[in-house]
C-alpha cells in the first residue's frame, strides 16, 4: 500500500471520546465556565467601545455577505458564504453582548446586542470602512474577504491572550472560524488570479478597488491605548497581514496594488463613526424591520 | 456494463451521451459532480452523505465541509469524482444479488463472538 493510499485510512484509527453514534453531537459553548464580570484592572468604558468596534466590523461585514445570497454563481458557493456570514454574525452577537456587559460595568445602561445592532444611528457605528464596502463582483467579494479575514485572524490570534477572559474566549473561537474564511478566500483569489486572462484582469481590478480601504485596518483607533494587555495595537498586525497577502498574491500571479489609503473625512474614519455613503442604505435595510416592530418576537 | 454510474447518489443512471467528465479544452457551464463520504465522530467508516459540484477535488473537499459538516457531524471527509465510480446496473440485479437470498448459513450467527472482539 502506498503512502497516499494509507493516508485515507489513518483517520479511521483516531479515537474519539464521544460515545453516541449520531451525527451532530458534541456541541460546545465557547464561553462555558467563564466569569462574565469585567476585571477591576480594566477600563470598562474603553472595553465596551473596543468590543463595539470589533462587533460592528463583524455585523456589517456579515450583512454585506448576506446581500450576496441568491446571487452567487453556484449553490455550493452560496452555502459556503452563508456559513461565513453566519460565523461573523455569531462573532458580532458575542462581541456586542460583551460591549453591553462592559457598558453596564462602567455605570451605563448596559444595552443588549439587539439594542446595539438595530437602534444605533450611522455615526454611532465604529466598523472600519472595508467592512461596509459593497462588492461590485465575485472577484471583489473574494479579494475583500481575503484582506479582511487575514487581518481579523491576525487580530483574534493575538486577542486570544487578552486580559479580559471573555474577549479572549470570543477571539479564540473566532480565530478558528477566520482561519477557514482566509483559506476559502485565498483559494479563490489564486484560482481567479492564476486562471484565464479575463479572470486575472478582473481579480487585479478588484484588488485595486479594495486596496485603499485596507490602510485603515492598521491605523490607531481611539480606545486601544486605554486598554493595555486587553487590546491589540493595529499597527502590530501589519507585518503578518502583509506576509500572508504577499504569499497569496504571488501564488495568484497578481501585482500588489500601490493605491494610497482612502482619505479620512474631517479627520475621522470608520472607527470615529465616519462612514461611506452606501453605509446609510445598508443600515436602513439591516434595521428597518426591528425599528418598525421594536418588540417583535418570532 | 459501463453505461451506468452512481452519479448523484440515487442509484444507477445512464451515462452514455451525458457529460460527466471535466473537459479542460473548453470552459464548462457546470462543474463536475463529486460524491461525498463522511465519517462521523463515532462512526468507524465513511458513509455516503450526498453529492456536490466543484471544479476540482480540493474545491470539492471545501464544499463538502461547507455543505455536509455544518452541524458538527464529521471528523473526516472523502470526496470522489462521480465519474470515477462504477456502479452495478439494475439489469444485473438478479444474477448479482438474488443467488445469496437463500443462503442463510453464510451469516456468522452460528458462532460465539468472544468478548474481546470489538465492533461486531
Amino acid at each position: 500500500m502506498t503512502e497516499d493510499e494509507f493516508a485515507a485510512y489513518q483517520s479511521l484509527a483516531e479515537e474519539t471520546e464521544d460515545h453516541r453514534w449520531a451525527f451532530g453531537t458534541g456541541f460546545t459553548d465557547p464561553l462555558e465556565g467563564i466569569d462574565p464580570s469585567v476585571p477591576d484592572s480594566i477600563d470598562a468604558a474603553a472595553l465596551a467601545a473596543y468590543c463595539l468596534m470589533l462587533g460592528d466590523d463583524a455585523l456589517i461585514y456579515s450583512h454585506r455577505l448576506q446581500q450576496w445570497m441568491t446571487r452567487l454563481p453556484e449553490l455550493e458557493e452560496e452555502t459556503a458564504l452563508a456559513n461565513i456570514a453566519l460565523d461573523l454574525l455569531g462573532q458580532a452577537r458575542m462581541l456586542l453582548a460583551r460591549a453591553g456587559q462592559a457598558e453596564a460595568a462602567a455605570g451605563g445602561t448596559g444595552r443588549g446586542e439587539d439594542q446595539l445592532a438595530f437602534f444605533r444611528d450611522e455615526h454611532e457605528f465604529r466598523n472600519v470602512r472595508l467592512a461596509e464596502h459593497a462588492d461590485a463582483d465575485f472577484a471583489e467579494l473574494t479579494g475583500r474577504l481575503l484582506v479582511f479575514s487575514a487581518w481579523r485572524l491576525a487580530l483574534c490570534t493575538r486577542l486570544a491572550g487578552s486580559a479580559d477572559p471573555v474577549l479572549a474566549a470570543i477571539a479564540a473561537k473566532s480565530a478558528r472560524e477566520l482561519a477557514y474564511h482566509r483559506d476559502y478566500a485565498a483559494q479563490w483569489v489564486v484560482r481567479l488570479g492564476d486562471g484565464t486572462p479575463l479572470s486575472h484582469g478582473k481579480m487585479q481590478a478588484a484588488l485595486d478597488a479594495i486596496w485603499p480601504l485596507a490602510g485603515e485596518l492598521f491605523e490607531p483607533d481611539p480606545v486601544t491605548a486605554r486598554l493595555p494587555e486587553v487590546a491589540v495595537d493595529p499597527a502590530d498586525l501589519r507585518g503578518e497581514v502583509d506576509d500572508v497577502l504577499g504569499t497569496v498574491l504571488a501564488a495568484a500571479t497578481l501585482d500588489r496594488p500601490q493605491a494610497a489609503p482612502m482619505a479620512r473625512v474631517a479627520g475621522g474614519s470608520g472607527r470615529d463613526g465616519v462612514h461611506t455613503e452606501p453605509f446609510g442604505y445598508l443600515l436602513a435595510e439591516l434595521q428597518s424591520l426591528a425599528r418598525a416592530h421594536p418588540d417583535a418576537t418570532w | 456494463m459501463s453505461d451506468f454510474s452512481a452519479e448523484g447518489g440515487h442509484g444507477a443512471v445512464p451515462v452514455s451521451d451525458v457529460p460527466v467528465r471535466p473537459e479542460s479544452a473548453h470552459v464548462r457551464a457546470d462543474w463536475p459532480l463529486y460524491e461525498v463520504f463522511l465519517r462521523g465522530k463515532r462512526g468507524l467508516n465513511h458513509v455516503h452523505v450526498g453529492s456536490l459540484h466543484a471544479a476540482d477535488p480540493q474545491m470539492a473537499l471545501r464544499h463538502a465541509r461547507d455543505l455536509y459538516t455544518r452541524r458538527n457531524e464529521g471528523v473526516s471527509i472523502w470526496v470522489v469524482a462521480a465519474a470515477d465510480i462504477t456502479a452495478s446496473s439494475p439489469d444485473e440485479k438478479d444474477p448479482f444479488f438474488a443467488p445469496s437470498g437463500d443462503k442463510v448459513y453464510r451469516h456468522p450467527t452460528f458462532y460465539e463472538i468472544p468478548d474481546d472482539v470489538p465492533h461486531m
